[in-house]
């Protein structure tokens, strides 16, 4: 105040300096900028997040596509391992030590980084006892047997075990095993050599199953029996006659369960003994297994015994089950051999074949060197490769899939590290049927996994596919009939007045989770329906028929009367009779199942012979409408009521009625809206999960019965995800059912966007 | 009106497509009305029948309990399932019984039909026992002893019946208290010294430096097992004490039982409350329920963790939310060039609110929980593992995956907001000098907050009704203690939830008991009913006021 005089300016200025301005404006623009790119990063990376699922989705997916590679190849000279040809290869779970077989009856142990020999295990043969079989069991059982030419064999476990002999330093040691005792056992009494021998390990038993020189079969089982207080153990044997086959049998297989005996002779055919009464066994089946001139080289089991392998000397591989047989006049429990497929045929005869321990799959050599990795269930050679310049005599393959090791006839030894994870999976496994073991047709079947580890996992994704279209299509059906005609009638006929209470209510409808539809489905509604079953088909035709009764009384009012009424309260007049109708119905639907249906139109259906579940798609169809009738009716309402007045008046105005308008006019300009509503609809209710979950018996059914239920895609995925090992082939099929759904819904969703915009720009040109 | 014309004049059509519309909004009304009638009359105290019952071997059993349902079917089909009816009746009513008292009956429903039934009474005396353990007791009482001692009986018995409730209430509240809070604490100190020890071994430390840390974990461990063994002694003696009050009951067959007092949460006699006292009781209910813990796998109490598991995952979700997609609706509305690569962008952002939940759910697991909290597990906390910490299902990842789902709705919400505001607002800002940022910030965005915040509501409203993709992501049947605690870091993002939509799911479906559990179904899906209805009439009632108030500035 008193610097007034101080200062020249007659007016002060209160606004800050030049410079300070200057600055403010330089922050003022670089928080500008600043912001610029902080919002274009947030906003294109919440974009690039829903990318992103996109993108991994598919990269879980991908390794399904896969076949096997080998990884690296090591070769192995057996100058250590000493002249004789391996028969006979092992391999551990850990990689690090290999076991082998000869010929003149020695078991060795050896390193594989370096083929330094950890232990030979020699069977002592007395002096003139040479080996003239060798037979094996199942991979897991890791059973050998040497027949030998005094009428016995010499059964060796070729184990491994895990030791720690210091703090954090593991070793796999050799731990070979002798389960019938360290000497021969008898197999003939008679003494005559064995040109022939299987082996197999049951649960309490081991089995040895021998063909003698002069042709006669045999089948000896030998319990082992550790008494309490001594420990010593002995073996008791029982011995059973098979009937022979008049060819001579050159390759034994016994199942796990000791009930099935197969062989391969000379001439080329598989041959089936059925010796589950051992005091009984019966010859049942031969089978031509080759072609004119080819020879069987060699037959094994896969994993589980339920069906064998066969090798021959042209390099064709087929797979045989053992099938029921279900004609009237079969016995109980009689099989057949039935040739269910065949693989990729390789270059030269096949002269080993070795089952995975844990999967349907097996890998196979030839004589001309190469290696092929085949797999049961999904037809596939996964791999056919050349590894080696010369003919391989034997090969195995790891416990847990990663390793091949194979020997060629010089007596090199070939590790190979593989990579075959995920051999289930192919076009023709997920959509043909498949012939799996143990039944008697192909068949589409999802039955993804069991508790043992001889179970075939079963991947069909028909079952699931159909099973998520029957639920849509019934939900589709019940709503699109309720959602399109209500939506027409409220855009259209209703009073606006009505109009601010029926939209907030469908709203609701839509914010209901589908928790409770499901529960409400699966509790109350599927019990009620099963008890009260002539309801559906009389609310059907009562319904309908009580509105038109009711119209046509309206009509007949005098005028004075319906004129007090506006015109649109329709559905109001119409809402308390569909209360009573349906109250009535059901009040006298026990009436209705005495008078026509013996008291129970449940039990009726059965009788009938149609098929009757509690929770069905009938139920789910209700439900699932209830949850997508809001969906749809609010796109076709909002398309109907933005048709151009214009077009209605002047419709009206040459004379049609209101009906004719709207279904001459109206509907068809409106039409690519409700098309769209549809297919949102149709996409909302594909995807639907929890209605599902709760409202159908989730079992995978194939077929298109309203009153059974089903399993979909997106119900499978929330049963069995929690609960499948990670990165595994069922995970991934997951994922792949996830993939799906989501490019589906995708695509019918911006199909239905694109016809919106489309209906919107054509709209403002009217 | 002759007949003919009417139907050429199109009337009847539109009967018929009223009556359709007319068909959906029962629908709705029916199905709000069964869950809220079945709800609410889960908290009604019902009153106690005692009838005889003839069995189908002749003998002759006494009644004393709850109506559970009533079943008119046609006498036909009772007959078929081995009931007994008599010849002429053409329709048969039978009633479920709930008799509880499952130390004595075999099952605790049971039906009869009502012919086997004679007269119903309703005896003042009968008395329910809700019980922390074993379910319902439906019985007379006796009288009422301590330490084998007669306290009280005859018409002294109901007030010391509930005074000791109420004493004994306290005792067991102690118990919980030690046992949970200072046992639970010596637990958790005994975890940390093991898990220090861990990290000794994989730090490889040794020699001296190790037998110092070691012997200093021993001198510690050796406090806590001091600690724990004065809290055993003071929580046995506390048990001792509680158990030593015993009801004495006489059942309705004229057996003696003994229920210790401890055990009684709540004793009723139904059929001697007024009116009055029945609406007290009702309140009592709602708010045990809703406060209270579920026991009995479930089928019995309250159900204030699936609330709180479900307020907690929504609030980390919106914070997670919201801030992304406003900023992903202001990039794509302001500045991001318009084109058809961005009309393609706003498309497919549009078209992900239809996706199906469990895809997210899919990805959620696979993309969260294994890669994410797999690596999060191996770089911050290798000592626990094998036991993984983030690399499991949890509340952290299951907010994060509603949150994905969740946006969407917020972008679409909060674009259509942006839309609204008219171009001369956001002109006259930029013509008085201002820049585009602070446009935006002081102009644009709060006038388009209420859209966000409908936005907001909507996806909060969406996710405490989704359920698919939580049974993948972090959501059990039953979590051992609640997310946000008095330890630090107070709020566990990596602990186990329990949530209002999987509770339904998992009571209604996966519980040993369905009778039993099926009432609490109901009640839960009212509140989970009421609560979304709450939001999302909110919801639209924000917007609709915001459509009003922006058609007048904008037209």
């Amino acid at each position: 105040m008193d610097d007034s005089a101080v200062n020249s300016d007659p007016r002060p200025s209160h606004l800050p300096s030049a410079d300070a301005m200057a600055r403010r404006r330089r922050r003022r623009y670089l928080a500008d900028g600043a912001a610029r790119w902080m919002v274009r990063a947030g906003g294109g990376g919440v974009v690039i997040a829903l990318t992103l699922i996109f993108v991994y989705l598919f990269s879980e997916v991908l390794p399904l596509m896969r076949g096997a590679s080998i990884e690296s190849t090591t070769t192995l000279e057996s100058s250590e391992l000493g002249e004789d040809t391996g028969v006979y290869l092992g391999l551990e779970r850990y990689g690090e030590i290999g076991m082998r077989y000869t010929l003149s009856g020695e078991l060795q142990y050896f390193r594989l980084g370096d083929g330094a020999m950890l232990e030979t295990v020699d069977l002592n043969l007395a002096d003139g006892v040479t080996i003239t079989s060798i037979g094996n069991g199942e991979p897991r059982s890791r059973l050998v047997a040497f027949g030998l030419s005094d009428g016995r064999a010499m059964v060796i476990r070729h184990q491994s075990q895990l030791t720690f002999p210091s703090e954090g330093v593991r070793e796999i040691v050799p731990a070979p095993e002798f389960p019938l005792g360290r000497d021969p056992v008898v197999v003939d009494d008679a003494g005559r050599a064995l040109t022939a021998v299987a082996v197999q390990q049951a649960r309490d038993d081991t089995g040895v199953a021998a063909l003698t020189e002069d042709g006669d079969l045999t089948l000896v089982r030998y319990r082992v029996r550790t008494a309490l207080l001594t420990g010593e153990q002995e073996i008791q044997r029982q011995q059973w006659p098979v009937p022979a086959h008049d060819q001579p049998v050159i390759h034994l297989q016994l199942s796990a369960n000791l009930w099935n005996l197969i062989g391969a002779d000379a001439a080329g055919n598989l041959v089936y003994w059925d010796i589950a009464r051992p005091n009984n066994a019966v010859l049942r089946d031969t089978a031509v297994a080759v072609r004119p001139g080819e020879q069987i080289t060699d037959l094994e089991y896969l994993n589980g015994t339920f069906s064998a392998v066969v090798g021959t000397s042209q390099g064709r591989l087929s797979q045989w089950f053992l099938v029921r047989d279900e004609s009237e006049d079969a016995g109980d429990n009689v099989f057949y051999l039935a040739r269910a497929r065949e693989f990729r045929r390789h270059p030269g005869a096949i002269t080993d074949i070795r089952p995975e321990y844990n999967r349907k799959g097996f890998v196979a050599v030839d004589d001309q060197g190469h290696l092929g990795i085949h797999y049961g269930t999904s037809s596939r050679t996964l791999a056919l490769e050349s590894i080696a310049d010369e003919a391989l005599v034997a090969v195995t393959v790891s416990p847990v899939n990663n390793q091949v090791m194979a020997e060629t006839a010089s007596g090199e030894l070939k590790v190979l590290g593989i990579w075959n994870e995920h051999p289930e999976a192919s076009l023709g496994a997920f959509w043909n049927q498949v012939w799996y073991e143990g039944r008697s047709n192909p068949e589409y079947v999802w039955q993804a996994s069991s508790g043992s580890d001889s179970f075939e996992p079963k991947y069909s994704m028909v079952p699931l596919t159909v099973g998520t279209l029957k639920a849509a299509f019934f939900a589709m059906l019940f709503a699109m009939p309720l959602a399109i005609a209500g939506a027409i009638y409220t855009a259209y006929f209703m009073a606006p007045q009505i109009r601010g209470y029926v939209k907030p209510t469908i709203e609701v409808m839509e914010a209901l989770p589908t928790v409770i539809l499901g529960f409400l489905a699966g509790l109350w509604l599927a019990p009620f329906l099963e008890d009260h079953l002539p309801v559906v088909f009389t609310t059907l035709v009562g319904l309908p028929l009580s509105f038109l009764v009711i119209a046509f009384a309206y009509a007949q009012l005098p005028r004075a009367w319906r004129v007090r009424v506006p015109a649109g309260w329709e559905a109001v007049i119409l809402m308390p009779i569909i209360g009573l109708v349906v109250w009535t119905l059901v009040s006298i639907s026990p009436m209705i199942e005495i008078a026509f249906f013996d008291g129970s139109m449940r039990q009726w259906f059965t009788d009938v012979g149609i098929t009757y579940d509690q929770r069905n798609a009938l139920v789910v169809g209700i439900a699932m409408g209830f949850a997508v009738i809001p969906t749809i009716f609010s796109i076709a309402e909002d398309a109907v009521f933005t048709v151009p007045k214009h077009l209605t008046q002047g419709s009206l105005a040459l004379g049609a009625t209101r009906w004719q308008t709207v279904t001459r006019v109206v509907l068809l300009t409106a039409s690519p809206g409700i098309f769209s509503a549809v297919m949102i609809g149709f996409g909302r209710a594909v995807g639907e999960t929890m209605i599902v979950l709760m409202a159908t018996g989730n079992s995978p059914v194939l077929n298109f019965n309203i009153f059974e239920g089903m399993r979909t895609l997106s119900a499978n995925i929330a049963v069995e995800l929690p609960e499948t090992a990670v990165n595994s082939t069922h995970f991934r099929i997951l994922f792949m059912a996830g993939l799906v759904l989501f490019a589906m819904t995708f695509l019918v969703n911006t199909i239905a966007e694109i016809v919106r915009q489309r209906l919107r720009a054509r709209y403002s040109n009217l | 009106m002759k007949f003919k014309t009417w139907v050429k004049s199109g009337d009847p059509w539109i009967w018929m497509i009223g009556g359709a519309l007319g068909i959906s909004l029962i629908m709705v009304v029916g199905l709000l009305s069964l869950i809220a009638v079945r709800g609410f009359a889960h908290f009604w105290p019902s009153p106690l029948v005692l009838t005889t019952a003839t069995l189908e071997d002749g003998s002759l059993t006494q009644i004393l309990g709850e109506v559970a349902e009533q079943e008119t079917l046609p006498a036909q089909r009772i007959r078929e399932a081995g009931g007994d009816v008599p010849e002429d009746a053409v329709l048969a009513t039978r009633y479920l019984f709930k008799i509880g008292n499952r130390e004595i009956n075999s099952r605790d429903f049971v039906w009869h039909l009502e012919s086997a039934l004679s007269e119903w009474t309703y005896p003042e005396e009968a008395v329910v026992l809700e019980r922390r353990k074993g379910g319902n007791f439906y019985g007379f009482p006796v009288r009422l002893q301590y330490d084998g001692e007669l306290v009280a009986e005859g018409d002294v018995l109901w007030p010391e019946l509930q005074s000791m409730i109420s004493s004994k209430a306290e005792l067991a509240e102690q118990i919980q208290r030690i046992e949970d809070q200072e046992i639970g604490r010596i637990n958790k100190g005994l975890e940390e010294l093991r898990l220090i020890e861990r990290g000794l071994d994989y730090n490889n430390v040794v020699g001296s430096e190790r037998s110092e840390a070691m012997a200093e974990l021993d001198a510690r461990r050796a406090e806590l097992d001091a600690d724990y063994e004065v809290l055993r002694q003071e929580r046995n003696r506390l048990q001792q004490e509680a158990r030593r009050g015993v009801l004495v009951l006489r059942t309705a067959n004229d057996e003696n039982v003994s229920v210790a007092v401890v055990d009684i949460i709540k004793a009723s006699r139904n059929n001697a409350m007024g009116l009055g006292g029945k609406l007290a009781f009702y309140g009592g209910n709602i708010k045990d329920f809703l406060t209270g813990f579920p026991r009995e796998a479930n089928t019995e109490g309250g159900i204030f963790p699936a609330i709180f598991g479900t307020v907690t995952m929504v609030l980390i979700m919106s914070v997670l939310v919201t801030p992304f997609g406003v900023l992903a609706a202001i990039y794509l509305r302001e500045y991001a060039t318009q084109g058809p690569v961005l009309k393609a962008i706003r498309v497919s952002v549009y078209n992900l609110a239809g996706v199906p939940s469990i895809v997210f759910g899919v990805f959620g697991l696979g993309f969260f929980v294994y890669l994410m909290g797999g690596s999060i597990d191996a770089l911050f906390f290798p000592e626990r593992l094998p036991a993984p910490t983030f690399g499991t299902p949890g509340l952290f990842w299951a907010s994060l995956t509603l949150a994905l789902l969740t946006l969407p709705v917020v972008i679409v919400s909060t674009e259509e907001g942006l839309a609204r505001i008219p171009r001369t607002i956001r002109e006259g800002s930029l013509a008085l000098g201002a820049t585009k940022w602070e446009t935006l910030w002081k102009v644009v965005i709060p006038l388009s907050a209420p859209a966000m915040m409908t936005g907001l509501i909507l996806a909060v409203a969406r996710a405490a009704g989704e359920v698919a993709p939580l049974m993948l992501v972090g959501v059990v049947k039953l979590a051992p203690s609640l997310p946000v605690d008095g330890e630090f870091p107070y709020v566990h993002l990596e602990r186990k939830i329990m949530h209002l939509g999987f509770h339904i799911y998992d009571v209604g479906f996966q519980s040993p008991n369905v009778e039993a559990a099926r009432p609490l179904v109901y009640a839960t899906a009212l509140t989970l009913v009421v609560l979304i209805l709450i939001l999302n009439l909110t919801a639209i009632s924000i917007r609709n006021r915001l459509r009003e108030k922006y058609r007048s500035q904008g037209d």
